[in-house]
């Protein structure tokens, strides 16, 4: 006897076309307007601040004079702090994954340990200010410097790094893990020339992303201190600055409108750095991505 | 089957006088026991395994084959929960000695898996990591170490005009073969095989099954099989294992043609397994 009747199925048929239907529409709908809030958005600081933006813009210090704002000393200071936090979150972070997937072993303090990690990653940006308020600029006397504002930004950004690491080291097969230590390859040849070369795409990809979330946070700079308007740029990783979003947040603050312009160009000038990350970050994908 | 009768098959396969007599042991496991956590997956393993010969494991799955094979070049240890006893004697040394590397273990003994498993590597690279992670960086050495294992892996004409292409873009049996001589590119004395021929089409298994035969010459084969008609005609010995024992061992003819285990025979005609 056959359980599945034909002629059920065919009278029933209508029905499931018109709920499937449905719910097409509806997840269609739920992402344009996702889309819709996006291009608004976009139309507005585009047309706002476009009008504004020019060599001038991006060469000039910040001035009273809305006309001769410039974004020099945060576009130079964000780089400045890029060049501190891209290497000690990449390293700290590569490092603990690897630890965690290749040597660490398999137990209640390891997943406690990875429990953490999770944890930390939803810990608000201010409570990292904090932190990094008490640790470098105060214990350490690192003051409201560069080297303190990286570090700071470091921690933020290293829990997410720790775990899209650990995620990429993990999908490298077992397999060749396997084959390289067959051949009497030890632990750390293993590493390097097998699982972080196979791992290199998530790793950057993940990293990448977790740094242009660091070029935009403002909270923690806002704690430790981080000056806003500066005349000059700084001279090394002692010296203070200011970033991006800290001079879009000041400018967006002011009473005169011709202020809000200004802000709009500098959202423009950020976003384009954001799009400039994540355009490498899909560049890497596509081109070390592998199929095993 | 208790260890005396071991033996005495062992004493038996030796006194035939061919060349046999000869040869000399390369393994020799003296009442290894194997657990994982509380499985206990080996017990009591007694086996000789000679030189220049090829040394068929068959047995139903999970009776341990994999898990003998991995304890020869002590890859089992990487399952965190393994414990063992006994002894596994290589060349005449404990590889369970405290002093002796695991590393320096598997330089002398290769391993080919069940599944093709290049690195995401070009061909060249992938039989050039052996000898590289032993410290070879001359260029013309290298070279020469390629070209030698993949002619002594019969892929040579295959491959020899895409050698910077990946290994990941070429046929699984061809990838099996890259791997043989990936591992023959550690000029290894023993060659661990565990069912490498399972993944394959027919036409790539008979490559492989007259590789080895080639092989043998100068290397020992020790082969994890399922399929018994393979066993039969690529070994010289064969060890017939079952839930974690090892029932019978002797030369493959006899094992075949007259197994002195009821077990055996019962395996052998295709009664379970
Ligand atoms: N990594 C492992 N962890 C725990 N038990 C295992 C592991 N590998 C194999 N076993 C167990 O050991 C026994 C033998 O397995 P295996 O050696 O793979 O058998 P075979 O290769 O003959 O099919 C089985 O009971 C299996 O469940
Ligand atoms: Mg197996």
């Amino acid at each position: 006897m056959r359980y599945i009747e034909q002629e059920k199925v065919v009278r029933r048929m209508n029905g499931r076309m018109i709920v499937n239907r449905i719910f097409q529409g509806l997840f269609m709908f739920a992402t344009a307007l996702a889309l819709l809030a996006l291009v608004i958005l976009l139309y507005r600081i585009v047309s706002q601040g476009a009008g504004h933006l020019s060599l001038d813009f991006l060469i000039n210090f910040a001035s009273r004079f809305p006309a001769e704002a410039g974004i020099k000393a945060a576009l130079v200071g964000s780089i400045w702090l890029m060049a501190v936090v891209a290497p000690t979150s990449m390293i700290l972070g590569v490092g603990s994954a690897v630890y965690l997937e290749e040597y660490a072993k398999k137990g209640r303090i390891t997943s406690f340990i990875q429990m953490n990690i999770a944890n930390l990653a939803g810990v608000p940006s201010v409570v990292f200010g904090l932190l990094g308020l008490t640790i470098f600029v105060r214990t350490l006397a690192l003051g409201n410097s560069v080297l303190a504002a990286g570090f700071t930004m470091s921690l933020l950004i290293l829990p997410v790094i720790i775990v899209a690491a650990q995620e990429a080291i993990r999908s490298v097969p077992g397999e060749l893990r396997d084959a390289s230590y067959a051949m009497g390859a030890t632990r750390w040849q293993t590493i390097v020339r097998i699982i972080l070369p196979a791992a290199i795409a998530g790793i950057l990809t993940g990293s990448i992303l977790a740094l242009s979330r660091a070029i935009g946070e403002t909270a923690p700079l806002i704690v430790i201190g981080i000056p806003v308007i500066i005349q000059f740029l700084p001279a090394g990783v002692m010296d203070t600055f200011t970033a991006l979003p800290m001079q879009i947040y000041d400018w967006s603050s002011r009473p005169q409108a011709e202020f809000q312009t200004v802000a709009a160009a500098g959202i423009i000038v950020l976003m384009v750095v954001l799009l400039f990350m994540n355009s490498v970050a899909v560049f890497i994908r596509n081109k070390f991505d592998k199929s095993y | 089957m208790n260890t005396a009768t071991i033996k005495t098959k062992i004493n038996v396969a030796k006194s035939i006088p061919t060349e046999q007599a000869v040869k000399e042991s390369v393994y020799s496991t003296r009442q290894l026991n194997l657990w994982y956590g509380n499985n206990h997956a080996l017990k009591n393993i007694d086996l000789e395994i000679e030189e220049n010969e090829v040394t068929a494991i068959i047995g139903p799955s999970g009776c341990g084959k994999s898990t003998y094979l991995k304890t020869l070049n002590r890859m089992v240890e990487l399952v965190p929960s393994v414990k063992t006893s006994g002894e596994i004697h290589y060349r005449g040394r404990n590889i369970f000695d405290a002093n002796y590397g695991v590393e320096e273990l598997r330089t002398r003994v290769g391993m080919v898996f069940q599944k093709p498993n290049p690195f995401p590597k070009s061909i060249y690279d992938n039989i050039a990591y052996g000898p590289r992670i032993h410290g070879i960086k001359n260029r013309k050495i290298l070279d020469e170490i390629v070209e030698k294992s993949l002619r002594g892996a019969a892929i040579w004409d295959e491959v020899k005009d895409r050698l910077n292409e990946n290994a990941y873009g070429i046929s699984g049996g061809q990838q099996q073969r890259i791997c043989i001589a990936r591992t023959l590119a550690i000029e290894p004395d023993v060659i661990l095989m565990d069912e490498p021929t399972s993944a394959l089409d027919p036409i790539s298994t008979l490559k492989i099954e007259e590789l080895v035969q080639e092989l043998k010459e100068q290397y020992s084969i020790i082969i994890v099989t399922h399929n018994m008609q393979q066993a039969a005609r690529i070994s010289d010995k064969t060890a017939f294992f079952l839930n974690g024992e090892v029932i019978e061992y002797d030369r493959t003819d006899t094992i075949f043609s007259n197994p002195a285990d009821k077990r055996t025979e019962d395996y052998i005609s295709g009664r379970f397994g």
